[in-house]
């Protein structure tokens, strides 16, 4: 997928609280093991408390600054419909997005002031055409007995998109992040995520 | 590794003994990585000040020490930092200072570099994770080679990004430990002693400068294109390396005192100088005051809030490549899309304590913590908050002015963390010099915002070995507070009836709130009291009036045309409770008019 020479932009949304920065904890542990530089920043804090919680992950034979260029997205990578639609301006015009299906209103929305954004499947079509795709996470993660393994559903689907990964090297990453008594329900996540694509 | 651990790996690579805190975003990690190692007595000091403090008798004794805070903290801990730098060290001392540019998790934008010069300790700035452990290190031989404090700058896109590090080893201080008593000259600052150092600070500032040039292996000079030359330091040498990777650069890991010789040579070897950097022009009025014609800085680059790539790239492409920065496609204007702040968690204790306050009509001090997002609509029960302490002061003042018009209407709030930082000064304030402000002390049990970390009130230490733990009512007492209730906020119309009565009582009070811990607090079982697991709205009940909405729980939302009334007519639409998001606090059901929530099934 990626050449040596170039870095790769991966740009993750969503909403505090949806496991996000487990999941780029998991994409670093699956880069780095295979031998790229890596870079991510993400921001803690109050951001953490429902509010929308980006990541800037990037990853190539060397890595200068932690953060993405306006623009410069290669995937990206939402948790939520609405926080994919709040940085689709970030994306390449041929860059991929995948997209977990969820809807959780922001304030505004809940308070009736403001409707939920309703068509965010078709202007992502309109202008990615093919390089969309929804996951439907949270139900998988639903019928798995958890809703938290959402993210890791994502990640499965992710994982997908580089193929010259082993299943291991992604499974070895979860076991390696997530306490031993989750391996089990976020391994099947993983799986069942990887089969969407 | 995050920049944070790094930090605290450096640390420990440099045979660091004691490790003080206080938690603030973006600097909260740098203690708790620190805590795990076994070799390193680390703590949660009160406050800042006292963590460097602390820190400072540590130094005295021989140990390495290092104390770390957020940007603001560093102004609380002002006082014995401005003269640690007089005394000097024994064992290495620096002080982690961490900013938050944009203000992502803080109350105001500040460049802490300005510490530097003003308290005459050197700074070291690094770039990323492989530098917070290096710079690190390598403060601590700065620190006791020239009997200084170091300041160590990080910000949050340093000390939240992770990049690659290269461990090493510990490696034990061989300064000795022990208190001397011949050295009183040198660590008791009263004048007559004070002025024999404040000629040594400069002597110290000398030799750094000449450190600066000749020894301190981060201050490089990369020298490729030479028709525009950049210096910059800290991440934002990065994202201009980022954006033109073929010029030449002066990347100064040492932000003050100044390479000045290097800094010449650099103008000589580049055709135009463009200084790169966030927040304030420090670099570059330091430049210019040395004569150098600086070609472009802040003329171009903004003044507020964090670079980054795109901002270097947007200020400075049409100076340096002669092309205007073009602006990638906009699919979707940003500003329509509904914004989504950050909010209390689903069944917090906050919530039902804010909504009593709103209808009972009260000005509200507020403080620093989780509960300062009271101060959004549509609860928007928080009226005035500036720092760590200052709503009880504030309350209290507002009394002064006030007089009988204010009974009734003031009260102040603040966390039981915040309440020990900086609380129980104005509070033996307001009871000394006869206020009649009302403090709730919203005790959840943990330092929450940055984090759950321990405090005090705890009961346990950073390690979570077993402690005292305050109790705040003898506390309260102690200094003097005759008034104090304590409430449980979930109970709306008791907390109402008591916070009333205390408002309107013409002496100082307290209230404490109990039986209210963190939600995210699992020793505590937060939601073993609620008596439901989850909640529902009956829609034939709901009239649809909104007032559930008020509490501003993430919870509940509004399903506009959903529901009818008896007779078949639609209604313009009811509430509805998320089953995945509702815990069961039972708030909403609490001030529902129409008995419309009741217990559901998750």
């Amino acid at each position: 997928m990626a050449d040596n020479e170039k870095v790769t932009n991966i740009f993750l949304s969503g909403v505090g609280g949806q496991g996000i920065i487990l999941t780029s904890n998991i994409l670093a542990e699956v880069f780095l093991k295979a031998g790229y530089d890596v870079k991510k920043s993400e921001v803690h804090g109050m951001a953490q408390r429902g509010g929308d919680v980006t990541t800037h992950f990037r990853f190539g034979k060397k890595v200068y600054s932690p953060l993405i260029k306006y623009g410069e997205v290669d995937f990206l990578l939402s948790f939520e419909l609405l926080e994919a639609a709040r940085y689709i301006n970030w994306v390449k015009p041929e860059g991929k997005i995948i997209i977990n299906k969820q809807v959780i209103p922001p304030p505004a929305v809940s308070l009736g002031q403001m409707r939920y954004p309703r068509d965010v499947e078709r202007i992502f079509k309109k202008y990615f055409k093919n390089n969309v795709w929804m996951v439907n996470g949270l139900e998988i993660a639903r019928k798995l007995g958890n809703i938290q393994a959402a993210n890791v559903v994502l990640v499965g689907a992710f994982s997908n998109f580089f193929p010259e990964f082993k299943e291991e090297q992604w499974t070895d990453a979860i076991k390696e992040l997530l306490a031993a008594r989750l391996h089990e329900l976020n391994i099947k996540a993983f799986y069942e995520g990887r089969k969407t694509l | 590794m995050q920049g944070n651990e790094a930090i605290a790996r450096g640390a420990w690579e440099a045979g660091v003994i004691v490790g003080c805190a206080y938690p603030g975003t973006p600097s909260s990690e740098i203690m708790a990585e620190l805590s795990k190692y076994k070799e390193i007595y680390t703590e949660w000091s009160p406050n800042e000040k006292v963590a460097v403090e602390v820190a400072h008798g540590a130094s005295l004794a021989g140990g390495r020490v290092i104390a770390c805070m957020k940007h603001v903290g560093l102004n609380v801990a002002a006082d014995p930092f401005m003269t640690i730098t007089y005394t000097g060290v024994k064992g290495g001392f620096v002080i982690v200072v961490a900013d938050d540019p944009s203000q992502h998790s803080s109350q105001n934008e500040q460049d802490s570099r300005n510490w530097t010069r003003f308290g005459k300790a050197p700074m070291l700035e690094p770039v990323d994770s492989g530098e917070c452990k290096d710079f690190t290190r390598i403060a601590f031989e700065i620190s006791e080679r020239f009997d200084t404090l170091v300041l160590l700058r990080s910000e949050t896109r340093v000390s939240h990004s992770d990049s690659c590090v290269e461990l090493g080893e510990r490696k034990e201080s061989t300064i000795q430990k022990g208190l001397d008593q011949k050295e009183t000259p040198k660590y008791v600052m009263v004048p007559m002693y004070a002025r024999v150092k404040r000629v040594a600070i400069e002597e110290r500032i000398g030799k750094l400068a000449t450190y600066a040039d000749t020894e301190f292996p981060y201050n490089v000079m990369e020298i490729h294109d030479p028709s525009i030359g950049f210096i910059s330091s800290g991440v934002s040498y990065l994202y201009t390396k980022e954006v033109f990777p073929s010029h030449s650069f002066l990347k100064l890991g040492m932000v003050w005192p100044l390479p000045k010789k290097m800094i010449t040579e650099f103008f000589k070897k580049v055709r135009k100088v463009i200084v790169v950097e966030e927040l304030d022009p420090f670099l570059e009025t330091e430049i210019r005051a040395m004569g150098l014609k600086v070609w472009h800085g802040k003329d171009l680059i903004p003044v507020i809030g964090e670079l980054s790539p795109s901002i270097v790239e947007q200020s400075l492409k049409k100076a340096v490549e002669g092309k205007r920065y073009k602006a990638p496609k906009v699919r979707i204007k940003p500003e329509d899309l509904p914004r989504r702040p950050p909010n209390l968690c689903a069944g917090c204790s906050h919530r039902p304590l804010f909504y009593a306050l709103k209808k009972l009509g009260l000005f509200v001090f507020g403080d620093i913590g989780c509960y300062g997002l009271a101060v959004a609509p549509p609860l928007s029960a928080m009226h005035a908050s500036t720092c760590m302490g200052a709503g009880i002061g504030g309350a209290y003042g507002a009394g002064k002015v006030l007089g009988e018009d204010g009974l009734g209407k003031i009260c102040a709030v603040i966390g039981d963390s915040t309440f020990l930082h900086g609380g129980i000064g104005p509070l033996i304030d307001a009871v000394y010099n006869k206020g009649y402000s009302t403090t709730i002390i919203l005790d959840n049990s943990i330092t929450a915002m940055t984090g759950l970390q321990e405090h005090p009130g705890t009961g346990y230490t950073i390690q979570s070995e077993p402690s005292m733990m305050i109790d705040y009512e003898q506390l309260v007492r102690a200094v003097g507070v005759k008034h104090v209730k304590k409430v449980d906020p979930y109970k709306i119309q008791e907390t109402m009836e008591v916070i009333r009565e205390e408002v309107n009582r013409d002496d100082a009070s307290v209230i404490i709130t109990e039986n209210s811990p963190c939600m995210l607090l699992r020793r505590a079982k937060p939601l073993e009291k609620f008596k439901h697991p989850v909640y529902g709205v009956d829609t034939d009940k709901c009239r649809g009036c909104q007032v559930c909405l008020e509490i501003n729980c993430p919870a509940i939302s509004w399903q506009e045309g959903a529901g009818q009334t008896k007779d078949g007519h639609k209604r313009k639409g009811t509430a509805s409770i998320n089953k995945d998001q509702c815990v069961g606090c039972e708030v909403c059901a609490q001030i529902c008019k129409f008995e419309a929530i009741g217990p559901g099934t998750k």
